[in-house]
């Protein structure tokens, strides 16, 4: 191999950092392949922390789809916790991946995945310990075309300096595309250098090259339009939907770790998309349609995955899990299959309804029950139909109730704070809910030992959401409100006591709603503050607030807005939004029917069970619904004794 | 973290026991037991295992969970113990620090079936990461107590990249010269002030033409050390603290420590292998 390993350089630091053995590779599942048999060389990262970067299920599926090309080579890299960067610094080591610790740079595509917006800063930290120029104007040939997908690169636009392309929606596809035309580029000899290959990519129309689009702004700092700056780039660039999950049964072999991460478990995802509608839900809305993976394929997928990473734990996931066609005999089926073992199966994001707890009953037999968690997210109904969450209370105290005369003792409910039109009685709705959800429980259970946990998170506008013009709650209001709550709950003492109350700080949320909805003014208050030192933005001890606020104050007012003008400010129904030119596929105009439904309190249905409502997805992206049931069922696995030899076939799926 | 966990989870056990224990039409446990009952321990099997390479950065708990996974992968009958969280029958040997390779690591596992140690020894290396190696196992007969029992003292090797032999050897002589040598280190219970002269049985540079590395051009002390067992544990950490003590020898780049061998410390200072009194004839499984 001709590129040199920077372990030598880094097994002298990692004795002076906490958990070293987050930066050393040798998980299973890892690969690593000759650097000089390979054309075309991904470096894949997940701008977080190891133990939360490590079980992204979409690093690993593109590690995964790309290694199993033999021309190519796939690594993943993380970011370094402070400590550790303090030292590479020092010592001239730089970012490194960890399958092999190859320097970064070397690679042809840096691909970030962002789930979230808060990981921003922590890819400069990746950038500059790369030695990658940070803003995409100062990159050569030399450098590698840094990529960003997850589903924040729906509106990559304060990110946009600092990108060379984007790519929107679901990626298996995407990265053997973009692969395909880099392998392509090199065997010309390159020609063109790195402009030619970012415009072959937009010329796709389904990667955003940033470079290639500008910006006007009007007088009072709203976007006049973006348009392309050359005349062979797209207007728009889609979005892309990966049809038949079946046909990418991924992860095959999952990564498993050696350090302890958040997430240990075997985890297949039941189906994608969802149609629920909820207003505030942008996973939602830009994962249309829903499409499901055959219960058989799932069974087959926890089969091999379990076998092949040794986990103890399944998780069936999608955006809500009750929702597929067949969970009934898909949550049935596994229960008996792995009757006889240690597995235990969860089932997260499930709706509030009594059947979640005949699944929950299902995947539970004969075993320990720990807690249920369910998600009216609002607290009273009004805010409820505002946010489209179709759930009553009756519903609420039903399922419950059920749970807790079931034999459950402990039930999580989730909600949001600072919710267009919400006011502080909305907010204190929740606290009453929880007293009558106690006192039902008691007497459904028959006993006072139970508790039910009362956890709030704050709303975030979302871009392509119909809350994408929303004004949000200014974080002190929030903060009140939370105050109130706290002091409703605990007004009747004896319910109280049984109440447990977590709660997230309006502070961080508005920053995200800055980053959520931001343009590319916003880049130069992110490189601001991570020039002051910001990074880990999604952690509570790392982040500062004041940070935020202080570069915002000081870049901001030079374009003539501020941190509000992008945060508590309610967009016009004409206003060119940041993201107008990147396509979700769903319609504008659908979206602000919507947003204006909410207002009035009118609800949306399921186009799974009623006439398609036009959303646009669908027509727009050539796409439809893909459901069962397909009437398969769940065969008892043939039990397999004695040790697993390394030559036997099970082991060679 | 403030990052919001939007999956809401559900975590329901889809049962245990061992297969066949519980029959499909087993309807519902009564209110706060356990179902069923584990299947008992017919054979306990000791191994031994190594910590090499960058997997030396693996911590104990780190290597607890691995090792978990790697008894289902290789579909090992281990047996767990009663009660409503069974826990796999391991246990360990004293464990050496995160970043101090092994040679010589040591657990005891109990199984509901018998199996051959050989072939446990090749299906259990492979269902781990490489890097962390399974070389060796015997059945521990009935009554053999524990490996605890087995274990006073360890065998270390130093490697002290850019300090020459002669500075390590006047090091160690000094060390070795000490009748006692006070260093501190930070315990749970807070910073501890102790001596890591007495327990240091064998203290010795090795020539740096035994050296593994020897032909690279930077010099490269190596020390052969041998600590008997004691309470606070002396660890290698705490030695080379001793040597900055006693003789200001301050590695300019963190030393490499592997332990090479653990056991009973002989008369002749020997270390007699744990598993060596539970070989029925002569060793069975190559190392």
């Amino acid at each position: 191999m001709s590129l040199p390993s920077v372990f030598p350089q880094l097994e002298q630091l990692l004795p002076l950092v906490s958990k070293p053995i987050q930066y050393v590779g040798g998980e299973l599942g890892a690969v690593v392949k000759d650097w000089d048999a390979t054309t075309v060389r991904w470096a894949l990262m997940y701008p977080d922390a190891y133990e939360v970067g490590l079980p992204n299920q979409g690093v690993q599926i593109l590690y995964e789809v790309l290694n199993e090309q033999p021309d190519v080579l796939a690594e993943r890299t993380y970011a370094v916790w402070p400590d550790l960067e303090a030292l590479m610094k020092e010592n001239g080591v730089p970012q490194f991946t960890v399958d092999a610790h190859r320097p970064v740079r070397a690679f042809d595509v840096l691909g970030l995945s962002f789930a979230t917006e808060l990981g921003y800063t922590n890819m400069l930290s990746a950038l500059d310990l790369a030695g990658i120029p940070l803003e995409s104007a100062d990159r050569t040939d030399e450098d590698p075309i840094v990529l960003a997908g997850g589903h924040a690169s729906f509106n990559p636009e304060p990110i946009a300096d600092f990108i060379d392309a984007a790519v929107l929606g679901d990626g298996e596809e995407a990265v053997l595309e973009i692969t395909g035309i880099i392998r392509e580029w090199k065997a010309e000899g390159c020609p063109g250098g790195r402009d030619e290959l970012l415009l072959r990519l937009a010329r796709t129309e389904s990667i955003y090259v940033p470079r290639f689009y500008d910006v006007d702004y009007l007088p009072d700092g709203r976007i006049q339009r973006v348009v392309p700056n050359r005349p062979d780039v797209p207007f728009r660039v889609n979005k892309r939907t990966t049809m038949d999950l079946d046909a990418w049964p991924y992860p095959k072999k999952p990564l498993v770790p050696l350090a302890e991460t958040v997430h240990e478990r075997y985890a297949v995802e039941i189906f994608r998309g969802c149609t629920r509608g909820c207003r505030f839900c942008q996973a939602g809305m830009i994962t249309r349609p829903v499409r499901e993976r055959s219960i058989t394929t799932v069974g087959q997928m926890v089969k091999e995955g379990l076998e092949f990473s040794g986990f103890s734990e399944v998780g069936l996931l999608s955006l809500s899990s009750a929702d597929h066609s067949e969970i009934g005999d898909m949550c049935s089926g596994l229960a008996e299959q792995y009757a006889d073992t240690n597995v235990s199966l969860s089932l997260p994001s499930t709706r509030v309804d009594a059947f979640n707890i005949d699944l929950a009953q299902e995947l539970s037999r004969n075993g320990r029950r720990t807690g249920l968690t369910f998600a009216p997210e609002g607290g009273s109904e009004r805010i409820r139909k505002v946010i489209n969450k179709m759930v009553t209370e009756e519903d609420l105290i039903r399922t419950v109730v059920t749970a807790y005369s079931n034999g459950w003792r402990q039930v999580k409910l989730y909600f949001m704070c600072g919710l267009p039109t919400e006011t502080d009685e909305d907010v204190l709705q929740i606290g009453r809910m929880a007293h009558e959800v106690i006192k039902a429980g008691r007497i459904a259970a028959g006993t006072k030992d139970i508790r039910c946990t009362v956890s709030i998170g704050g709303f975030v506008p979302k871009p392509h959401t119909p809350f994408q013009w929303a004004a949000m709650e200014r974080p002190e209001v929030i903060d009140n409100r939370l105050k109130m709550l706290k002091q409703e709950i605990n007004s009747d003492r004896s319910l109280g006591r049984a109440i447990g109350y977590r709660y997230h700080d309006g502070e961080p949320s508005l920053i995200e709603g800055l980053l959520s909805r931001g343009d590319r003014r916003v880049g130069k208050v992110i490189k601001r503050v991570w020039d002051k030192g910001g990074r880990f933005d999604g952690w509570s001890e790392h982040f500062s607030y004041a940070r935020w606020v202080e570069a915002a104050d000081e870049v901001l007012p030079a374009f003539g807005v501020d941190l509000d003008w992008f945060t508590t400010r309610e967009r016009e129904q004409l206003e060119v939004l940041p993201w107008d030119h990147l396509d979700s596929g769903l319609d504008k105009d659908w979206l602000w029917q919507d947003w204006q439904d909410s207002m009035t309190e009118f609800e949306q249905d399921d186009c799974r069970w009623t006439p398609c409502f036009d959303c646009g997805v669908c027509p727009s992206m050539d796409t439809e619904i893909q459901i069962g049931p397909t009437g398969q069922k769940l065969l008892p696995l043939t039990p397999v004794g004695g040790l697993r030899m390394p030559s036997a076939p099970a082991h060679t799926h | 973290m403030i990052l919001r966990e939007r999956a809401s989870t559900v975590v329901l056990r889809a049962g245990r026991g061992p297969r066949g224990a519980l029959s499909k039409d087993f309807v519902i446990a009564p209110k706060n037991q356990p179902p069923g009952g584990q299947a008992p321990v017919v054979q306990r099997i000791r191994l031994r295992y190594a910590k090499r390479g960058p997997l030396r950065f693996t911590s104990h708990r780190d290597f607890a969970r691995a090792f978990e996974r790697s008894l289902r992968r290789a579909g090992v009958p281990i047996a767990f113990s009663q009660g409503f969280t069974p826990h796999p029958k391991i246990s360990y040997a004293s464990a050496a620090p995160t970043g101090v390779g092994s040679e010589a690591e040591y657990l005891e596992i109990g199984l509901q079936a018998p199996v051959d140690p050989a072939q446990l020894v090749v299906a259990l290396d492979a269902a781990l990461s490489a890097g962390l190696d399974v070389l060796d196992a015997v059945i521990a007969p009935e009554g053999s107590g524990s490996l605890a029992d087995r274990i006073d003292a360890s065998a270390w090797r130093l490697e002290l990249p850019q300090v020459s032999s002669e500075r390590a050897e006047a090091a160690v002589a000094a060390f070795l010269a000490a009748d006692e040598v006070l260093v501190e280190r930070m315990t749970k219970q807070g910073r501890r002030s102790f001596d890591a002269r007495n327990p240091v049985a064998s203290f010795v540079v090795t020539k740096e033409s035994d050296a593994p590395s020897g032909a690279t051009a930077a010099p490269c002390a190596i020390i052969d050390l041998v600590v008997r067992q004691v309470t606070p544990a002396v660890r290698p950490d705490d030695v080379l603290s001793g040597l900055r003590v006693v003789a200001g020898l301050e590695p300019p780049v963190p030393p490499r420590v592997t332990r090479l061998a653990q056991g009973l410390l002989t008369a002749q200072g020997e270390i007699v292998d744990p598993l060596d009194a539970d070989r029925v004839d002569a060793p069975v499984v190559g190392r």
